[in-house]
């Protein structure tokens, strides 16, 4: 999923600046899942900006719009009245869900709440670790199930890197050293033969050459 | 203008090669770069000169390797893949070359996470296994990493790289040291050695598989300037052990830097004895004018002429 | 000083409420400018409800539950604390002093203690300013 976490909250009333009328989109699709972007988010912001602005003299006017996905068109269409109603938008959709929105509501500025961190999972309780970094090109089934580009902080294919020490990433955080996961994993697996062969160059024409984009418009139904 | 390497004549020709390693500045203050070649000249074979090392910005390895050149140095010049992506390093190798340079040492680089500029993007397109076989092919058969032929005289580099005995499973970095080796590495320049039990375990695995035989294999050392430094070293750098017996030493010497040379100087005598260790590489880091005591005292001067 | 502050207290119907009632019933006096609102724990107070009780213009909110390891239902009394730390730092940030706003842990039979913490919160809201989201009473708050 795309994990996501809160902007601060001096960066949100700074991007709400003069606008008195405040639609906040929550998303239920991975943000609220991540306890980040759901409709209970959503309503605590909006409550938290409301009585900010409050203190400070000025009444902000909140309404709270749950979208099931910001990412899809579809649903995203469901806010049509509510933006109607609003002078801007705070979404807590990821940066797609973002773009979605201001795509569709070119009449009012749409704010991101969140800033949109990697994709990954929950891997302890409360913490969010990055899994794959989306290249378009998955090598896993050559390293273990564990993916170097993601995972190793210099993105090497032919690892470990002469910083790796006893199991740890040279880049430290405690971080554990990608390379080294990856020589127990194919160790256990009893393939560790696949370290010995050269991993060519990457073609990153597919993932850093530019906005990609997939599929045949329905061509092909 | 010299055709091929110095260094790869010499090791070839089966002498014990001496190399060192110069900082270059991180200004333009060429003379103090100036003055430390002048220090070790005629006491090593190649100076090796580093590229942004630990991620701080200095001057360019090129620049500093042309630099110590004119002075009858032979130089060796690191290239990193952190800073530079396969257009950048094939650009700046042509570069290298015309300018006479031979000798590239490629590594993946320190994460920029160290060094002045954290917030930098590292590039990394390629890694140091992927950048030496590009360079290899650079000069045969010839031919750019996309496979574009390379017209007229062809940059043929004596391709090196580093390993580090001491980052992990010596049987993982084995493994990785052949498949460098598979690349076309011809020259290989270890991470400095204090555990030297350490270093023949992993050079018997070296030779198990007989990767010495198939390129030269430079030791690192490293003479320790103080007790403050060895324990930094010891316990703030990634991928070097050094043993507390080590450490001791120097903490016990009443001059903690001649300590640190003698222990140099008996670290050398020790790998010239094992089995596939051709060269050693003197890492004075900021005291390059000790150099020239510790080649004549490790009977290692002079020097013969390549 | 606010001599006439507006407090609630979102009290446990297994522990804080009943010790609530205890103290009436021992006749113990305590601030008398508290409203207690029964809740069936702590775990169940959203951050939503304490900020809406904020907005409204209370110049202090009580969260008071149970003993640690008494809770009836294991933990909410755990998540509640966690909460109310959240919810203090948030104050901080959107303007609000975090004292606003304490959690108490105390037992159904605690109804001597009971007032005595009501009556100490009490005075520490009195010692300070009004809430600056205090609004005339009677105005209605915007519409979630
Ligand atoms: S230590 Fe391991 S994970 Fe970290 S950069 Fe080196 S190879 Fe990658």
């Amino acid at each position: 999923m795309i994990v996501a976490e809160p902007k601060s909250f001096g960066e949100l009333v700074e991007m709400v600046g003069d606008h008195r009328r405040l639609l906040v989109a929550s998303c239920s699709g991975c943000t609220a899942v991540g306890g980040v972007g759901g409709v209970r988010q959503a309503r605590e912001l909006a409550c938290a900006l409301r009585i900010h602005f409050r203190i400070r003299g000025v009444e902000l006017a909140t309404e709270v719009a749950g979208v099931t996905r910001q990412c899809d068109p579809e649903f995203v269409a469901e806010l049509d009245g509510a933006v109607d109603r609003n002078e801007a938008v705070l979404s807590l959709g990821c940066g797609v869900g973002v773009q979605f929105l201001a795509d569709r509501f070119n009449r009012v500025p749409v704010f991101p709440g969140l800033n949109t961190r990697f994709a990954g999972g929950l891997t302890a309780a409360g913490i969010w670790e990055e899994k794959c970094r989306l290249c378009g090109d998955c090598i896993l089934h050559l390293t273990g199930g564990i993916c170097p580009l993601t995972r190793c902080a210099k993105g090497i294919l032919n690892g470990p890197c002469g910083g790796s020490q006893d199991g740890l990433c040279e880049v430290g955080d405690g971080m554990p050293c990608a390379w080294q996961l990856i020589y127990e994993r194919l160790s256990s697996l009893g393939r560790v033969g696949l370290l010995e062969q050269i991993r060519r160059p990457r073609n990153w024409a597919d993932s850093g050459g530019g906005p990609r984009r997939l599929g045949n418009g329905g061509a092909g139904e | 203008m010299n055709k091929v390497s110095g260094l790869a004549r010499l090791l070839e020709a089966g002498h014990f090669g001496v190399t060192c390693e110069i900082g270059p500045p991180k200004g333009v203050a060429v003379d103090t770069l100036s003055e430390k070649g002048s220090w070790v000249k005629g006491y090593v074979d190649a100076a090796n000169v580093t590229d942004c090392q630990t991620a701080v910005v200095r001057l360019s390895s090129i620049a500093a390797a042309v630099h110590l050149k004119s002075l009858g140095l032979e130089p060796v010049v690191q290239m990193t893949g952190r800073d530079r992506n396969r257009i950048a390093i094939q650009s700046d190798l042509l570069g290298a070359y015309s300018l006479g340079l031979r000798n590239v040492l490629c590594l993946t680089g320190d994460h920029q996470r160290f060094g002045n500029h954290p917030e930098a993007k590292g590039v990394f397109d390629l890694d140091s296994v992927q950048m030496v076989e590009m360079v290899r092919r650079m000069g045969d058969p010839g031919e750019f990493l996309c496979g574009e032929p390379i017209r007229g005289e062809l940059p043929v580099f004596f391709v090196g790289a580093v390993e580090n005995p001491f980052a992990g499973s010596p049987e993982l970095r084995v493994r990785r040291l052949a498949k460098k080796i598979e690349a076309g590495a011809k020259f290989i320049q270890t991470q400095c050695v204090f555990d030297l039990e350490g270093f023949r375990r992993f050079m018997a695995l070296v030779r198990a598989r007989g990767l010495d035989r198939r390129c030269h294999i430079v030791a690192g050392v490293t003479p320790l300037k103080s007790a403050r430094m060895a324990r930094f070293m010891r316990d703030q750098v990634a991928g070097i052990s050094i043993p507390d017996k080590v450490v001791n030493r120097i903490e016990a010497g009443a001059d903690p830097a001649a300590t640190g040379v003698d222990l140099c100087v008996e670290q050398i005598c020790e790998l010239r004895r094992i089995e596939g260790v051709t060269g050693v590489h003197i890492m004075a880091i900021n005291w390059e004018q000790v150099v020239p005591e510790i080649v004549r005292r490790a009977g290692l001067y002079p020097r013969p002429a390549c | 000083m606010n001599p006439d502050p507006r407090i609630i207290a979102f009290c446990c119907c297994n522990c804080a409420y009943a010790a609530a009632d205890l103290a009436g019933a021992m006749r113990a006096s305590y601030a008398s400018e508290i409203a207690i609102v029964a809740i069936p724990c702590t775990g169940a107070v959203e951050p939503t409800v304490v900020l809406a009780a904020f907005e409204e213009g209370a110049d202090g909110v009580i969260v008071a539950g149970c003993l640690d390891g008494e809770c009836h239902y294991k933990s909410g009394n755990l998540r509640a604390r966690e909460r109310v730390n959240v919810l203090r730092s948030m104050l901080e940030t959107i303007g609000l002093e975090p004292e606003r706003l304490e959690m108490y842990q105390v037992s159904a039979a605690m109804g001597t203690r009971f007032a005595e913490i009501a009556s100490e919160f009490a005075g520490r809201i009195r010692g300070m300013d009004p809430s600056p989201v205090r609004k005339p009473r009677g105005e209605g708050g915007e519409p979630g």
